[in-house]
C-alpha cells in the first residue's frame, strides 16, 4: 500500500503552497496515525479498491467458466468458492463500505462546516477494524477459500461446508464493527456538529441519505453480526442453534439473515442516491426538484428496508400469508424509489444541462436503477417469484440495483469530487470515455442474464445446458467491456495526480460548503466555521459566490 | 481554563457540544447492542414457542437461588454506578474513585459466581458441545434431549454473550480508576464516568430480562 502524499505543488514558482491536509505532515506514520477524516477517507479508498480489485479478479474468473457449457476452466468446488469470495469481497468488503466510508468521511464534516466527524479517533479505528476483517478474510481466502454463498446459509456453513467458513465469519464479523461505527460518528456528527444556520432542511441531500444508511447501519448490522456468532459457535462448540439434527432450525437462520442482508441492499443503494442528487443538481444548475420528498424517501426506504426481509424466502416454507405480507411490503418500497428517480428527472426538466463525466455517470444511474428496481417488482411478486427464484434473473436484478446502482454512483461522486479531494482535474475526454464503455460493457453483460433467468438457467451452476450459451457468451464479451471500463479511470485518476492541471475551490460552480473551502483542503477543512444563510443548491440566488475564492 | 482546553476536543466548540455528542454517541451504541442481543432473544423466543416443555425442563436445571443472588448484586452494582456518575458531576474524586472500585468488585463477584455455574453445569454433564450427556431423570417434563440440548445452548449463548460484556465494563471502569486516580475528571468533565454508566445499566437491565426468561419459566 502506497500512502506517500500526493503531489500537490502549485503551478507559480516561488509561491509557497497552501498548507492542506496532504501536505500538513508527511510519511507513513502521519497516514497511519491520523485522526483526519479526509485522510482516513483515502485510507478507505486504497483498502477498498484492493478489495475491488479482488472481487472483479473473481468475477472474472467466473465470466471465463461460463462462456461455455461445459466446466473446463475450474472444478465445481472452485466456482462455489470463486462466487462466493466474489460476493464476501464485493459485498462486505467493497459496496457497503464504498460510498460511507470514503465519501461520507471525507464530505460530511465540509458539507456541514465542521472541522471533523465527531470521533476521529472511533473513525480511525474503524478503518483499522475494517483492515483487520480483510486480513481475517483474506487469510479465509488464501488458505482454500470459501464455498457456501455470501449468504453463509445454515446448516452448511455451520456444519457440512469443509472450507474456511469460521475464518471468513470471523473476518465479517469484525468487519461489521467498522461499518456500526462509521454509522454511529456520522449520526452523532449530523446531529451535533452542523455550522451555524445550516437546519435539517438547508443539509445536502447526500448528508440525508447518509444519516438514513447510518440508521440502517446502526440498527440491521448487530443482526448480523450476533447471528455469524450464533454459527460460530455451533461449528467450533457443536453448540445447537440452526443444524436440524442438533434441534435447530435453518429457517431462523436465514430469517436472521436477511433482516440485516436485506437493509444492507440500501446501505449499498442510498449512498449513491445521494451522490446522485448533488451531481443532478450541480449540472443542471437547478436546486433539487422536490427537495423534502428526496430526504424523506431516504427515510422511509431505510424504514421499509427493514421490513420486507421474507421476500428472500417465498420458496423456502415460510407461510403463505407472511410470504403475501411480505410482497406487499415489498412493493411499498417502489413508492420512495420512484419519488427519487421522479424528481431527479424533474430536476433536469429545463435545466441547463451539461454532460460532464459525473453527470454521465449520474443518468446512467438513473436509467439502470429503474430497469433494476423495476425488475425487482417481478421478483416481489410471490406467483412469478416461484419462476425466477434463484435463476439468472435475480442475479441480473441485483447488479443492476449494485453495479449499475451503487458502483454507477460511486463512480459519479469519484469524478465529482476527485478535484476538491486532490486538487487536480482529470482527463474530461477519457472520463467521458470510459463512462460510456462502462454504460455498456454493463449493459451487454447483465442485459443478457436477464433472458437467461428467464429462459431457466439456475444461478450458482458451473455448467449448463448447451441452448444457453450465445446468452452466456454475450454476458463474458460484456464482461471483459465493463472490465476495460474500470481500469481506464484507474489509469488516468492516478496520471491526474502528479500531471492533471490545478482544479481551484470550484471546479463545477456548484454549491455546497465542501467547494467554498481551497482543493485539497486544509487540515481543518475551514478558516472559520461558515454561517448559512441559504438553503441547498441555491443556484438561482447568486451566480457562483465561491468564484471570487478559487485561487 | 487551560484544565478546560486539555479535555475539549479539536474538532468540538465547547465542553456542552462535547458532552452532548458523546452522550448521543453511547446511546446510539446502546441501541445496537439492543440489536444484538435482540437477535439472540428472538432465536429464544421461536424455540420456546417451539419446545415449551423442554424449556420448562431446563430451566428447572439450573438454581434460580443462585440467579437471584446475582440479580441481587448487579441491581446494587447499578446503584454503586449511579453514586458514582453523581460523585463525578460532582466533582467528588476520592468518592468517585471509591464508587468505581465497589463497582467493579460487584461486578467481579457477579461473574465469580458465573464461573461457579457454569463448573457446577460442567459437572452435571449439561454443556452443549463439550460434554452433554442426556440426564438420567428429568425433573418434571420428559422431553426429547435434543430439545433440552438447544435450551442449553441458548443459555450458554445468551449468558456467555452478557458475562463478556461483564468483563469489557469491569475493564472499562478499570481504566476509568486510573484516570479518576490522575485527576482527569471534574465537574464540567466527566463524560466518560457519565457514558460508561450507560453501559454498566444497559448490562444490568439485559440480565433482568435473562434472569426470568432462563431461571423462572416454570415455577409458577
Amino acid at each position: 500500500m502506497d500512502a506517500t502524499p500526493i503531489n500537490a505543488h502549485s503551478g507559480t514558482p516561488g509561491e509557497p503552497t497552501p498548507v492542506n491536509y496532504l501536505n500538513v505532515d508527511y510519511g507513513l506514520k502521519s497516514w497511519l496515525l491520523t485522526t483526519d477524516h479526509k485522510r482516513i477517507g483515502i485510507l478507505y479508498l486504497i483498502s477498498i479498491t484492493i478489495f475491488f480489485a479482488l472481487g472483479g479478479i473473481f468475477a472474472a474468473l467466473i465470466r471465463l467458466e461460463l462462456m461455455t457449457p461445459e466446466g473446463d476452466v475450474v472444478s465445481s468446488e472452485m466456482y462455489n468458492k470463486l462466487f462466493t469470495m466474489h460476493g464476501v469481497a464485493m459485498i462486505f468488503f467493497f459496496l457497503i463500505p464504498s460510498i460511507p466510508a470514503v465519501f461520507g468521511n471525507f464530505l460530511i464534516p465540509m458539507m456541514i462546516g465542521a472541522r471533523d466527524v465527531a470521533f476521529p479517533r472511533l473513525n480511525l479505528m474503524s478503518w483499522y477494524i475494517y483492515s483487520i476483517g480483510g486480513v481475517f478474510t483474506f487469510a479465509a481466502m488464501a488458505l482454500g477459500g470459501v464455498d457456501t454463498g455470501w449468504t453463509f446459509y445454515a446448516p452448511y456453513s455451520s456444519t457440512y461446508s469443509n472450507s474456511n467458513v469460521a475464518l471468513t465469519a470471523v473476518g465479517v464479523f469484525i468487519l461489521g464493527f467498522s461499518s456500526i461505527l462509521t454509522g454511529l460518528n456520522f449520526i452523532v456528527t449530523i446531529h451535533k456538529m452542523r455550522a451555524p444556520g445550516l437546519t435539517w432542511f438547508r443539509l445536502p441531500l447526500f448528508v440525508w441519505a447518509h444519516y438514513a444508511t447510518s440508521l440502517i447501519q446502526i440498527l440491521g448490522t448487530p443482526v448480523v453480526a450476533i447471528s455469524i456468532v450464533l454459527v460460530a459457535l455451533e461449528r467450533l462448540l457443536k453448540l445447537g442453534i440452526f443444524d436440524p439434527k442438533l434441534g435447530g432450525d435453518p429457517l431462523l437462520f436465514q430469517h436472521l439473515f436477511w433482516f440485516y442482508s436485506h437493509p444492507a441492499v440500501y446501505i449499498m443503494i442510498l449512498p449513491s442516491m445521494g451522490v446522485i442528487s448533488e451531481v443532478i443538481a450541480c449540472f443542471s444548475r437547478k436546486r433539487v426538484f422536490g427537495y423534502p420528498f428526496i430526504a424523506f424517501s431516504s427515510l422511509a426506504i431505510a424504514v421499509l428496508g427493514f421490513l420486507v426481509w421474507g421476500h428472500h424466502m417465498f420458496t423456502s416454507g415460510q407461510s403463505v400469508y407472511a410470504g403475501m405480507i411480505f410482497s406487499v411490503l415489498t412493493m411499498l418500497v417502489a413508492i420512495p424509489s420512484a419519488v427519487k428517480v421522479f424528481n431527479w428527472t424533474a430536476t433536469l426538466y429545463k435545466g441547463s444541462v451539461s454532460y460532464q463525466a459525473p453527470m454521465l455517470y449520474a443518468l446512467g444511474f438513473i436509467g439502470l436503477f429503474t430497469i433494476g428496481g423495476l425488475t425487482g417488482l417481478f421478483l416481489a411478486t410471490l406467483a412469478t417469484d416461484v419462476h425466477l427464484h434463484d435463476t439468472y434473473f435475480v442475479v441480473a436484478h441485483f447488479h443492476y440495483i449494485m453495479v449499475g446502482g451503487a458502483i454507477m454512483g460511486y463512480m459519479a461522486a469519484m469524478h465529482f469530487w476527485w478535484p476538491k479531494m486532490t486538487g487536480r482535474l482529470y482527463p474530461e475526454g477519457w472520463a467521458k470515455f470510459a463512462a460510456l464503455v462502462i454504460f455498456v460493457g454493463f449493459n451487454l453483460t447483465f442485459f443478457p442474464q436477464f433472458v437467461l433467468g428467464y429462459l431457466g438457467m439456475p444461478r450458482r451452476y458451473h455448467v449448463y445446458p448447451p441452448e444457453f450459451q450465445v446468452l452466456n457468451v454475450m454476458s463474458t464479451a460484456g464482461a471483459s467491456i465493463l472490465a476495460v471500463g474500470y481500469i481506464i479511470p484507474f489509469i488516468y485518476l492516478l496520471w491526474s495526480l502528479k500531471y492533471g492541471p490545478l482544479a481551484g475551490a470550484n471546479p463545477w460552480q456548484a454549491k455546497g460548503l465542501e467547494w467554498t473551502t481551497p482543493s485539497p483542503p486544509p487540515p481543518h477543512n475551514f478558516e472559520r466555521t461558515p454561517v448559512v444563510t441559504e438553503e441547498a443548491y441555491a443556484y438561482a440566488s447568486k451566480p457562483y459566490p465561491e468564484e471570487a475564492e478559487v485561487v | 481554563m487551560s484544565e478546560t482546553h486539555s479535555v475539549l476536543a479539536h474538532q468540538f466548540d465547547d465542553l456542552e457540544q462535547q458532552f452532548e455528542a458523546s452522550t448521543l454517541g453511547m446511546w446510539a451504541f446502546l441501541i445496537t447492542e439492543v440489536l444484538f442481543f435482540g437477535g439472540l432473544f428472538t432465536g429464544y423466543a421461536v424455540y420456546r414457542s417451539q419446545y415449551p416443555l423442554a424449556f420448562a425442563e431446563g430451566s428447572l436445571h439450573l438454581d434460580y437461588r443462585i440467579g437471584a443472588i446475582n440479580t441481587a448484586v448487579l441491581i446494587c452494582s447499578s446503584l454503586t454506578m449511579a453514586l458514582a456518575v453523581r460523585s463525578a458531576q460532582l466533582g467528588r474524586r476520592r468518592s468517585l474513585i471509591g464508587f468505581l472500585l465497589l463497582t467493579m468488585l460487584l461486578g467481579s463477584v457477579f461473574l465469580g459466581i458465573k464461573v461457579f455455574e457454569y463448573s457446577h453445569k460442567y459437572h452435571e454433564h449439561l454443556i452443549p458441545g463439550i460434554n452433554f450427556v442426556p440426564p438420567h431423570e428429568f425433573i418434571r417434563f420428559h422431553v426429547d434431549p435434543q430439545q433440552l440440548y438447544v435450551f442449553l445452548s441458548f443459555y450458554f449463548a445468551m449468558t456467555g454473550m452478557h458475562a463478556l460484556h461483564m468483563i469489557i465494563g469491569v475493564s472499562v471502569l478499570a481504566v476509568l480508576v486510573v484516570l479518576a486516580w490522575r485527576g482527569r475528571f471534574s465537574s464540567e468533565y466527566y463524560n466518560p464516568v457519565e457514558v460508561a454508566g450507560l453501559y454498566w445499566h444497559f448490562v444490568d437491565i439485559v440480565w433482568i430480562f435473562l434472569f426470568p426468561l432462563l431461571y423462572l419459566i416454570s415455577r409458577s
